[in-house]
Formats: C-alpha cells, sequence, structure tokens
C-alpha cells in the first residue's frame, strides 16, 4: 500500500508501485481528468503538476510521486493561476473536443508560474510537448496571453 | 399530426447516467443533473417516456438531404424537450459532441425558437435510437445543415404549445399572448406566466402540426447567428469534469485490451497466456474470433486480456506469446503498392465523364503539362483513442462509447450478441475527437462481446495510441495523374485527371476496384472549370487494409493534385495563379451537378444545391483580398491558393510560407474564406474552420501511414507525428462570407475547410523557394543540409 497526496488530500494505492500514475489517478483514484493520449510522455494529455514541476504522469511511476505533492486538472482551478488559466480558456472559446486541453492547461498553469509574461518563444517552448488534433493552437496562444495579462495578442 | 402525450410523472432514470448503478465516479455534472431531474414535476416529454412507435413518423420523406439519409429527422417536441415545474428547460440533442459544438449549436437553436433564456437549459444527450430521435451518423458535415429546421420546428412548436397554455389560463385569444425569454406576456393586461408555470398545462395541449408554426423572423434571433452562446460543455472541459467514453467507471468493472492481428484478415494461429496470467491484476485472457472479410464493423479478433486495471491489461498484453496467420494481405507494402498505383495512372482507366476530345486537343496543344500527386494512408489519430464500456443485465446490453455512429453501434451490437436492438442501449459519451475513426463501431462490438465472455460483468474496452494507429480504417492511399494543354494564349483547352485509389466500399462489400460515385464526387469528376475538352478516368486499384472515411475523405487527394495543378498549369502559362484559377472557373453561374458528372452532390438536391461558381469566385476573391494576394514579401516567404468545393461549402484559402536558407518551413499566416450559406454559430464556425487548417498543415507536412509485410509501420506519436504548436501557422484568419438569408439552404462546416490547405501550402512553399511538391508528406524534402 502507497500513500499519495492528490490534491490536497492523501490517497492510498494498492498498486504495483511501478504502475504509471495516470492509471493509479484514473483507474484507482478515479480521477478521470487526466488523460490518456500516447503512453509513451510524446503528447502531453496526462500532464499533471508533481512538486509544481509539470510532468508526464504516463512515464512517471507511483513510486516517484510518493511524498509529494500531486495536483491534477480537477484542482487546477483552486489556484489563482490554474483559475485565470481556465477564464482565459473559456473567454476565447479555446477547446474543441476538449480531451487534450486537462494536459494543455496544465502545461500553460505551469509556463505562467515560471514566467509571468512569456514571449512566443516561451510558449513554443512550454507547450510544443502538448498535442492537439483538433489543431486550437492559435488559440491557445492567444488565450495564454490573455491569463498573463498581456494585451498585443497578434504578431 | 401528433398525438398528444398525457403528462407523466418523470423518473430520475435518464441519460447517460443510469439511476440503477453505481457510477463510481460520478461527476460533478452528472450529480447535479440528478438533482435537478428531482425537480421534474411535469414535462413534454423525455426519452424514457414516449416509445418510438408513438410517434408520428415525419412526412413529406424525400430523396434528399435529411429525408435521403435513414432514418431522417424528427422534429416533435416531445422528443427533444422537457420543461420542469422551477423551469429548467432540456433539450435533447441527438448527434454526438466530437469538438464541432454540437452540443450547444443544436440545443441554442431549439431555445432560440422557443425563446428560452439559455441560462435556464441544459442539454441531454439521446441515446442511439434513429427511429426515435431522426439520423444520428454524426459525419458527413451533415449535423446543422440536416437540422436546422426541424430544431427550429421543435422550438417553435414548443413554444406555441407555451403560448396555448397561457392564452386558456388568461382566456385570450392567442395571437394577443406571446413568448419572450422563458416566459407568456399578456401585453394588454401587463401579465405574465414563467415556462415552469406553464409546462404542465401545455403539456396536455396536442402538438401542433408543422405546417401551421410560426418560425421566427430571424431579425428576432437571440442566438442563431450571434456566434455568443458559451461552449455548453466549455467548463466541464476545463475543469477535468467533461466524461469520455475512455472515461467511464461502472462498479466492478473489468478492464481491457486486445492484440489483434498485425495484418489486416490475419488471425490467431496459437498462443500462449501463461505469462500474461501471471502479471498482477490481469484476470482473464479470451480470445476473439476474427471476422470474414470484408472487414465491416466488425471486430478484428485477437487476445483479449482482462485484468483490474487498464495498466494491468497492457502489461498482461505484452507478456502474452502469439503466432499469427497473416492471411491475404501479408505482403502489402507501400512503397511497392504506390508502384502499382503509378503504372495503373499512366494507362487508361475507367471513364467516368468525358467531354469534347481530349486526346486531339491534347496533340494540338501549343503546350502540354502533366503531373502525379501522391498521398499516402493516414490514420485520423483522435486524442482519445476508441473505447467501450458494455455491460449485460438479464438479457439487456448496455453500451457507453464515444461513437460518432450511435445506431450503427445498437445494430452491430444487437447482430453480434443475438439480441432485439430493443435491448441495446448506446449512451453516447463526449468524444475525444472522430474524425471519421469513430464513425466505426467495432470496438463497441468488442466491448459487448467481452462482456459476454464474463459472464455480462462490466468491461471497459481502451484501445492504445498503437491499436489506434496501426487498426484504423484508414484515410485511402492515391495517385492522382493530371495532363493538360494550354493553347498560345496560354488558356487551358484539354484536361486528363487519373484518380486511382482503393474504394471504401471495399470495407463493406466485394471489392470493385473503383471509387464510387460519391468518392469522384469529391472532387475530382465535377470540376465545375471551362474547359471544352475535359476527361476523368478512374483506373483500377485493390485494396489491402480497411478503408475508411477520414474528415473530407476524398476531397483530401482530389483538391491536393487538382489545386496543386491549376497552379502549376498557371506557372506554365505565365499567369498569375489566382487569375488563371478564376479564368478557369469562368463567369458566375448555376451548374446543375449532374451536368458536371455528378449525381450525388453531398445527397443535397440539385436545385437548392447546384454548384455555383459565383460562390467559387466569390471565396477566391475575398481570400486574395484579406491575404493581401500580390503583395511584396520578405526573402524566402511565398504565398499560395487554392480553392474547393466540399460538403456543398465553398472555401478558398491563401497560405504564406518562409523557407529558410536550412529548408525550415514556418507559416505566419493562412487567410481562409469560407461561404457556407447562413451562419448559425460563427464562433464554432471560425473554430472549426482554423482546426482544419491546422489538421491540413499536419497531413500535409507529417502525415503518413505506410505499411511492410502488411502490417503498419508506425505506432505512436513519434513515428506518425501531428502538428504541434511550434509548427502550427501561426495566425489563421477566417473570413466568413456574410450570409444571404436564414432561407437559404446551410453548406457544411467540420469537413470542407480541410481539402485546400494542402495545396495551397505547397502552391506557397512552390512561390518561396521553387521547389514543387507532388508527393506528401512534405517531411524533410525541404532541407539543404
Amino acid at each position: 500500500m502507497t500513500t499519495l497526496n492528490i490534491n490536497g488530500k492523501s490517497h492510498k494505492i494498492d498498486l504495483p508501485t511501478d504502475t504509471p500514475l495516470l492509471w493509479a489517478l484514473r483507474d484507482y483514484v478515479g480521477l478521470t481528468g487526466t488523460k490518456f493520449g500516447c503512453g509513451m510522455s510524446l503528447c502531453g494529455a496526462c500532464t499533471i503538476h508533481l512538486d509544481g514541476q509539470p510532468v508526464r504522469s504516463c512515464v512517471t511511476p507511483v513510486s516517484a510521486a510518493v511524498g509529494k505533492v500531486i495536483v491534477t486538472i480537477e484542482a487546477i482551478g483552486q489556484d489563482a493561476i490554474g483559475k485565470k488559466i481556465q477564464e482565459a480558456w473559456l473567454a476565447l472559446g479555446v477547446p474543441q473536443c476538449g480531451y487534450c486541453q486537462s494536459g494543455q492547461i496544465m502545461a500553460a498553469t505551469a509556463l505562467l508560474k515560471q514566467k509571468p509574461e512569456p514571449t512566443d518563444a516561451d510558449i513554443d517552448t512550454a507547450m510544443s510537448g502538448n498535442i492537439c488534433r483538433c489543431g486550437t493552437y492559435p488559440r491557445i496562444r492567444s488565450a495564454i496571453k490573455q491569463a498573463a495579462g498581456i494585451k498585443e495578442i497578434k504578431p | 399530426m401528433n398525438k398528444p402525450i398525457d403528462p407523466i410523472e418523470l423518473n430520475t432514470n435518464v441519460g447517460n447516467v443510469d439511476g440503477n448503478i453505481e457510477i463510481a465516479n460520478i461527476s460533478r455534472r452528472a450529480f447535479i443533473k440528478n438533482m435537478a431531474l428531482t425537480g421534474f414535476v411535469l414535462a413534454a416529454g423525455f426519452p424514457s417516456l414516449t416509445k418510438a412507435d408513438e410517434i408520428a413518423p415525419p412526412t413529406e420523406k424525400g430523396k434528399y438531404g435529411a429525408d435521403g439519409m435513414p432514418n431522417g429527422w424528427v422534429d416533435n417536441p416531445l422528443i427533444f424537450v422537457a420543461i420542469a415545474a422551477d423551469g429548467m428547460v432540456t433539450i435533447v440533442c441527438h448527434r454526438s459532441e466530437m469538438g464541432q459544438g454540437v452540443r450547444t449549436s443544436l440545443p441554442m437553436v431549439v431555445a432560440d425558437e422557443l425563446e428560452a433564456d439559455w441560462k435556464q437549459v441544459r442539454v441531454e444527450q439521446a441515446p442511439g435510437n434513429e427511429p426515435r430521435y431522426g439520423n444520428q451518423d454524426t459525419d458527413g458535415s451533415r449535423s446543422m445543415r440536416h437540422f436546422f429546421l426541424p430544431m427550429r420546428r421543435v422550438g417553435a412548436a414548443a413554444r406555441t404549445m407555451l403560448e396555448s397554455a397561457a392564452a386558456a389560463k388568461w382566456k385570450v385569444p392567442v395571437q394577443d399572448v406571446r413568448a419572450e425569454q422563458h416566459h407568456v406576456l399578456h401585453p394588454a393586461t401587463g401579465r405574465k406566466l414563467g415556462y415552469g408555470e406553464l409546462a404542465k398545462a401545455a403539456a396536455k395541449l396536442p402538438v401542433p402540426a408543422s405546417e401551421t408554426l410560426r418560425l421566427k423572423n430571424p431579425a428576432d434571433f437571440r442566438y442563431i447567428g450571434k456566434g455568443k452562446t458559451a461552449l455548453y460543455d466549455g467548463k466541464d472541459m476545463v475543469t477535468g469534469q467533461a466524461q469520455y467514453g475512455i472515461d467511464i467507471h461502472l462498479k466492478d468493472m473489468l478492464y481491457a485490451v486486445i492484440a489483434r492481428p498485425p495484418v489486416f484478415g490475419g488471425k490467431v494461429l496459437n498462443y500462449d497466456a501463461k505469462e500474461a496470467l501471471k502479471v498482477k491484476g490481469v484476470i482473464s485472457v479470451i480470445e476473439l474470433k476474427g471476422s470474414p472479410m470484408p472487414a465491416n464493423f466488425n471486430p478484428l479478433g485477437g487476445i483479449a486480456v482482462i485484468a483490474s486495471n487498464t495498466w494491468a491489461a497492457i502489461q498482461g498484453r505484452k507478456a502474452l506469446k502469439i503466432e499469427w496467420d497473416k492471411g491475404p494481405n501479408g505482403t502489402y507494402d507501400s512503397v511497392t503498392y504506390k508502384t502499382e498505383l503509378e503504372a495503373a495512372a499512366r494507362k487508361p482507366g475507367k471513364v467516368v465523364r468525358s467531354n469534347g476530345d481530349v486526346d486531339t486537343a491534347l496533340q494540338g496543344a501549343a503546350k502540354r503539362v502533366e503531373a502525379e500527386y501522391y498521398i499516402p494512408h493516414l490514420a485520423q489519430a483522435p486524442m482519445e483513442p476508441p473505447a467501450a464500456t458494455a455491460r449485460i443485465v438479464k438479457g439487456k446490453c448496455e453500451i457507453w462509447s464515444c461513437t460518432q455512429a450511435p445506431q450503427v453501434s445498437r445494430e452491430s451490437v444487437a447482430k453480434w450478441l443475438k439480441l432485439a436492438e430493443d435491448d441495446v442501449t448506446i449512451h453516447v459519451t463526449l468524444l475525444g475527437g472522430g474524425f471519421g475513426r469513430k464513425s466505426k463501431p467495432d470496438y463497441v462490438v468488442e466491448a459487448a462481446l467481452l462482456s459476454q465472455a464474463m459472464k455480462g460483468k462490466p468491461v471497459k474496452v481502451t484501445w492504445t495510441r498503437e491499436d489506434d494507429l496501426q487498426h484504423s480504417y484508414f484515410h485511402t492511399v492515391s495517385i492522382e495523374r493530371l495532363e493538360a494543354g494550354l493553347d498560345a494564349q496560354g488558356k487551358a483547352i484539354a484536361w486528363l485527371h487519373r484518380t486511382v485509389a482503393p474504394s471504401i466500399s471495399s470495407t463493406f462489400g466485394p471489392d470493385s476496384k473503383h471509387q464510387t460515385p460519391s468518392e469522384l464526387g469529391m472532387g475530382a469528376i465535377n470540376v465545375p472549370y471551362t474547359i471544352a475538352n475535359l476527361r476523368i478516368e478512374n483506373p483500377e486499384a485493390e485494396a489491402h487494409t480497411r478503408i475508411g472515411w477520414f474528415r473530407s475523405v476524398y476531397n483530401i487527394p482530389h483538391a491536393f493534385a487538382i489545386q496543386s495543378f491549376v497552379t502549376e498549369l498557371a506557372v506554365a502559362a505565365g499567369r498569375d495563379p489566382k487569375d488563371f484559377l478564376l479564368d478557369l472557373i469562368g463567369p458566375p453561374r448555376r451548374i446543375n451537378p449532374d451536368t458536371l458528372g455528378d449525381a450525388w452532390n453531398y445527397g443535397e438536391s440539385p436545385d437548392l444545391y447546384p454548384v455555383d461558381t459565383g460562390r467559387l469566385r466569390g471565396v477566391i476573391e475575398a481570400a486574395a483580398k484579406e491575404s493581401g494576394w500580390g503583395r511584396t514579401l520578405p526573402k524566402g516567404h511565398g504565398l499560395g491558393i487554392a480553392a474547393h468545393y466540399s460538403f456543398v461549402t465553398y472555401v478558398a484559402v491563401v497560405v504564406e510560407v518562409s523557407v529558410d536558407e536550412s529548408g525550415k518551413l514556418r507559416i505566419p499566416r493562412i487567410d481562409v474564406a469560407v461561404d457556407c450559406g447562413p451562419q448559425v454559430n460563427p464562433e464554432r464556425i471560425r473554430s472549426q474552420i482554423e482546426g482544419a487548417c491546422i489538421m491540413g498543415v499536419s497531413l500535409a507536412t507529417l502525415g503518413e501511414i505506410s505499411f511492410k509485410d502488411g502490417a503498419v509501420m508506425q505506432d505512436n506519436f513519434h513515428n506518425y507525428q501531428l502538428t504541434r504548436m511550434d509548427d502550427a501557422p501561426y495566425e489563421i484568419r477566417v473570413h466568413l462570407l456574410p450570409p444571404t438569408d436564414f432561407n437559404t439552404p446551410l453548406g457544411g462546416v467540420g469537413e470542407p475547410g480541410l481539402p485546400p490547405i494542402a495545396p495551397a501550402l505547397c502552391n506557397a512553399i512552390f512561390a518561396a523557394t521553387g521547389q514543387r511538391i507532388r508527393q506528401l508528406p512534405i517531411m524533410d524534402q525541404l532541407r539543404k543540409d
């Protein structure tokens, strides 16, 4: 039995500790907001925060999260920056199918925590690990800038 | 025409959440749903209340539009609207949400005609049941095109019933009252009643006949055409609460992944599950029989691993030892196959349209131009891979799945489980993308078969990304060969197009080796060009894998070839590509598609939906103007243009690229002009077109599924790459042509943005570099190092 701190609560997990955090969250804890997209850290759909850092939960074993603070999309709105990102996402109508947006929002929130006023190059670097098949990238870029309070959203 | 329905106490057992079972991770939204429903004392009607056979079938069935689709349309408000005593209006959405915004846009149409306050509207997803709801195949860019009018009538009929109920209560003539924002008013006396107060009496009234309904004057629309309505599922999506097919959790649910035959048509020779069964969490290993070809919507068969969680099932599958029989497609090889397609394209084939005398005109031409274009197989790769959960209790099967085809899923499961259709319920979840993949419910049948094998226990089948990329119903692969003759003035006088691509019909029956009329009608046969001598041929191509629908389908190769070739011809003629394209199209005229050899025309009436060259010219001129066509560009930049008619919508696009000295491609800007007729939700139209631009860039630059020894060579996003943020177009400017009025027919939106992107991109690359790309994907063809 492993104990994990997820979204401010303690959860006992009875899974082999090499199980990826993604499946512990989804199948065991029942937090399905974190999405499966590739299983190989290639698409970013499973992005969560581990001690404030964005990580791909599909390749992060449960053992690596013990004693650390796990935050998922379900709780990111309790963070001031996370909430701003969510609001910008809604204001600009970013989601299409919405499936990748959990990971996009977790990645964008981590970016703004590190760089409150990101440049386009910063956005490219932080967000290019997250695939959106619907093609919402231009709106994601604009929403990040809006959340950051950057007025000029055109090149 | 419809029988009045007695008021009935609503139970809470509706929708996607079944009151009889425990949903382990009951979502916030589901919880609120149930709370809201307990407040319902009375409603006009609701899914579990009215049997389909109590509803009069829609009249005036014809052969075009929604009339021509299986199970047509339904416009009965008792099916689509429920009003609770507290005034909450529930509107049923019967089409699948996969990112196009349909769960916002269709209910918004009902709400507008109903004069409902959107803040007091909730949306309920219909289960698969076409006799009850009308056609539910969410494909072909049809949802709004086919259901705008029926949904307007639904809202108008419900509004009329509420007005009649109020008038009767006040004992005043019905024409003296009017509905306005969730109330009915009697202006003469200033009285008003809320919808919740009127619902009980309204529900006792007969449903007014369609022909007596007063539809709103479009000038009075509150939501339609405004683009101001927030995305209904938006908040759930950004907070992780939205439920997709892969998110379903039932009590005591088992998790399955399946090892499927690597080669289509192959089967298991023998297998050893000993090591798999040792994996902690693995419960059972089950062989699923394959299906004889053709593929249809049948499962592929294979070895299923059932476990207590998804990861254990995946680990168990890795530990399986399986020997496969590759079957008849074991030698399918994309390199060899391409040369076969090229050989076919260089010989005469079946003539599918012929005007004038192409051969003579070509011989007499001052200049001849020929080119061959190649687009490989593609996988739809929705971010949510296919997933389905099934449970069988007392001979009744319930499914939860992300499906574009709820009714087809129901029929398929009923067939495989040998159940009556009434004993199969398909709950439709949100779809994490579809793009045509989720129109084929093979994965839904897998879940049903595995639940059956596990004595009815709930089983969720999850496809991994490897499964998704290797076992899709792939976009076709094609060689398009074009040859044209120009006269001394540079005018095109002859056009010969050979289109060679395996047909989707091979998935459903014996392989005719020819494209169907609808496949040819996707931009190959129906070119509206003013060329006197024109011939389209369709040589044979045999399918060796499951070929299926991919967003915009055969328009992709046809538009890529034709729109690339038009710019090639313009260059050969020394003309501006935009001017040359406009000259080819000729003056504005409304052409009966039959006269272009296209009797299909997306299933729409040739009278209502002629090929309108004026509209095609309109989008080209708009895209050119908005993009500053002809402007001076920095070194290494270029503009390319393309235009295409598909899904009865007109789209033109100008792409700006830059290619640096190392060959690095960037796309600073795309201007795309769209004429889709009336715009019901312009904001979602824009988002669909933006997405189509990026998908078009993705398939042009990176998209390729290839086969070797019968099996797909790509297995995840490192070798089947998709465009990411850093390589996406930086700015996409969508220009919606001003709509005429809401009485003109609607065009499609989800797909028509895609076809012109790849050719416009390659035309821009040519303008920037002089290098002509005829084979997709571009990959590193531009690299100089």
